[in-house]
């Protein structure tokens, strides 16, 4: 099914640079300041944002991020207010959400509550390939499409399975572990996205460890689009109030957006 | 059911609800167990172990004046008698086998009360495997006498500042922590809980209790129990003396909770009795969780009880209503650590006297046909210097008051 997320990745190909794809949590630390990062973090140039649903115990993140939703908690954000948060934004959005609140919420309610605000998709990070079906055939009834994440360490059967699986991207992940700003193996992450550059015709986009305009540079020829989000929390977390917040976040956006635009003669093999 | 379905499910309850990073690394945790428990010499050497190190079988013990008056017989299956005084030490040396098989460097685990913590860290110094433990803060604070032990073993403890810095968090974090260095790391799970394969491993190394428990009763009364009483955090060692019974119907299984201070309040830590169906640790299962999906904080006396969930097994078996699942206080379960000391000479874990305390109320209602088998978890030595400091606040109060 079509989405603007096609949209957004076309738009980035057409004008030779990767995506940038711009994580926040929600209601970190209120729903004021996430206003106003999303609509800076637009305006700086983020092509889609993940919107991330803060939850308590989050297996694939790292301290920022686990320590931003429980910010996000205590300032009671909750499922009816983060969706308010998608229609006033100016991107394409997915959010992206542990599991076990989507449950309780209810699959059907959940999609249907996002959808109607807005939303283009949704990830959700600990349903595993065998986990999926019920959950996707909710999610896909009511509009809204599922990318799918690959691991390093996802053997190559099932890492296809995956990608013909998954929609709207590939969401590889950088290296074993968590969210978080430690190294990425540039090499290995590039061997990773040719493998399952390999295996589909889909847009791949790159995220866990993501931070820095430099490892952007390294391998905006191999993907489609970047995921920066441990980064992103800091630079408006670190600041005071939501102003300051939006420009921090900002700052860094605008940066990273640079970092994206491929030179000219890089990006010979990839224009295609 | 005596095996999970091939996706690791007892009836609607299990399953690898993991991120995609952490599917290899169980995938070949499952892939070495199934090879290991098809070797006669892997359970050669497990044996060998439980026999010369743990010091199995631990006995069984006809407790005579504990809970008098009373028709039915109570006796207690030891566990407290194992190496490092608890149960959880027959798991931590099949898992570690397991990890030595597969050529692995290091050992991680998460603890709360810090038992697990020991019970790996003595196998890593037993078979020269080094070990990292992760452990909530608060916890860290609170045990520091198994901290030290881990120690003292030879293990690095590693405090977990995030979340409520707790036995949840310390889970989070290893299975963060197994993600980035899964290729020369095994991650030892100390209870029935987290994705498949864990919750069905842990059981298949835990059902030595009743496997020479069933036989013992058979030896000392010639029959088999009429009930069996344990008590449930993750419920390790509930599994591990119900499974032998499981198709023996007239053998009631009774797993324990803890209520904290009730179920009826916010300070307990019985998923089972109050909790709702949900995701935790990699597996479909009861919890104790928010209208929104988030894991709520526990409560109980005991450390080894302060969890939100509970092994996957322990849903279908209530489930389908083969086991029977009630939740006891602190202040019932406190008062059967007290009676059990004074009566029969046993310090038990406060974990333990949950089953204690639930046992005694049983046996009033049996006649003299009823044998309650109770599983003795563990020794109550880690939990004196909490007694204390609660016997001292109710001294005060007495005097006070």
């Amino acid at each position: 099914m079509a989405t603007l997320l096609d949209d957004a990745f076309a738009k980035a190909k057409k004008e030779d640079r990767c995506a940038l794809i711009a994580y926040v949590v929600a209601g970190d630390p209120d729903m004021e300041t996430t206003r106003a990062v999303l609509d800076a973090v637009v305006e700086a140039g983020a092509d889609i944002i993940e919107l991330g649903v803060p939850y308590g115990d989050p297996l694939a993140d790292g301290p920022t991020i686990a320590a931003a939703g429980q910010r996000a908690l205590a300032a009671g954000a909750t499922l009816e207010n983060i969706f308010r948060l998608i229609p006033g934004t100016k991107a394409p959005v997915v959010l992206f959400t542990y599991v076990n609140p989507v449950l309780q919420y209810g699959v059907e309610k959940f999609a249907l509550a996002a959808k109607r605000h807005g939303a283009v998709g949704v990830i959700v990070p600990d349903v595993s390939l065998e986990e999926l079906e019920p959950i996707r055939e909710a999610i896909r009834k009511n509009g809204l499409i599922m990318p799918l994440l690959i691991s390093p360490t996802t053997p190559d059967e099932r890492a296809k399975k995956i990608t013909q699986t998954s929609e709207g991207f590939n969401y590889i992940v950088s290296r074993l572990g968590v969210t978080g700003k430690d190294a990425v193996d540039v090499e290995g992450l590039k061997d990773h996205a040719a493998r399952v550059r390999r295996m589909t015709g889909f847009p791949i986009a790159a995220g866990f460890g993501i931070s820095k305009a430099p490892q952007i540079v390294a391998i905006r020829d191999s993907v489609d689009g970047v995921i920066v989000g441990s980064a992103l929390v800091e630079a408006y977390a670190s600041q005071k109030g939501a102003a300051a917040a939006a420009a921090g976040a900002s700052r860094l956006v605008r940066l990273l957006r640079l970092a994206c635009k491929r030179a000219a003669p890089a990006a010979a093999g990839a224009k295609g | 059911m005596h095996k999970p379905d091939e996706r690791g499910y007892f009836g609607d309850f299990g399953g690898r609800w993991v991120p995609e990073v952490l599917v290899a690394p169980l995938a070949e945790v499952e892939k070495a167990m199934n090879e290991a428990f098809g070797d006669p010499t892997y359970w050669e050497e497990f044996h060998a172990l439980l026999s010369e190190y743990v010091g199995r079988p631990s006995a069984l013990t006809v407790a005579h004046r504990f809970g008098q008056p009373r028709n039915a017989t109570i006796a207690f299956k030891r566990e407290d008698l194992n190496h490092t005084g608890a149960h959880k030490i027959n798991n931590t040396i099949g898992q570690a086998l397991l990890a030595k098989r597969m050529g692995k460097q290091r050992l991680i685990a998460e603890t709360g009360a810090g038992q697990h913590g020991v019970a790996v860290a003595t196998i890593g110094a037993k078979l020269g495997i080094p070990v990292d433990v992760y452990m909530g803060a608060v916890d860290v604070e609170r045990q520091a006498l198994n901290v030290y032990l881990m120690r003292l073993l030879g293990a690095t403890v590693h405090p977990v500042t995030g979340g409520t810095q707790t036995l949840k968090d310390a889970t989070n974090e290893a299975f963060r922590v197994w993600a980035a260095q899964c290729e020369d790391t095994f991650y030892v799970i100390g209870s029935v809980v987290g994705a498949h394969p864990y919750p069905f491993m842990v059981r298949e190394f835990q059902r030595i209790v009743c496997d020479d428990g069933r036989i013992q009763s058979q030896g000392r009364f010639g029959r088999l129990p009429t009930d069996i009483v344990a008590c449930v955090g993750g419920g390790s060692n509930a599994l591990g003396i119900f499974t032998a019974f499981i198709d023996d119907d007239n053998v009631n299984l009774w797993g324990v909770e803890a209520a904290g201070k009730g179920t009826n309040t916010a300070e307990t830590a019985a998923p089972l009795a109050v909790g709702s169906v949900g995701v935790l640790h990699g597996s479909r299962s009861f919890l104790l969780q928010t209208a929104e999906g988030q894991v709520k904080p526990t409560h109980s006396i005991s450390a080894g009880l302060d969890y939100p969930g509970v092994g996957p097994e322990h849903a279908y078996l209530k489930q389908s209503g083969r086991a029977k699942y009630v939740a006891v206080t602190d202040d019932e379960a406190l008062a059967a650590f007290h009676a059990c000391a004074a009566s029969e000479g046993i310090i038990a874990a406060l974990e333990s006297a949950h089953a204690l305390a639930y046992a005694q109320q049983l046996a009033k209602e049996r006649g003299e046909e009823g044998l309650i088998v109770v599983c003795m978890s563990g020794r109550g030595d880690k939990d004196v210097t909490q007694i204390e400091k609660l016997d001292g606040k109710a001294l005060v109060a007495e005097v006070t008051g």
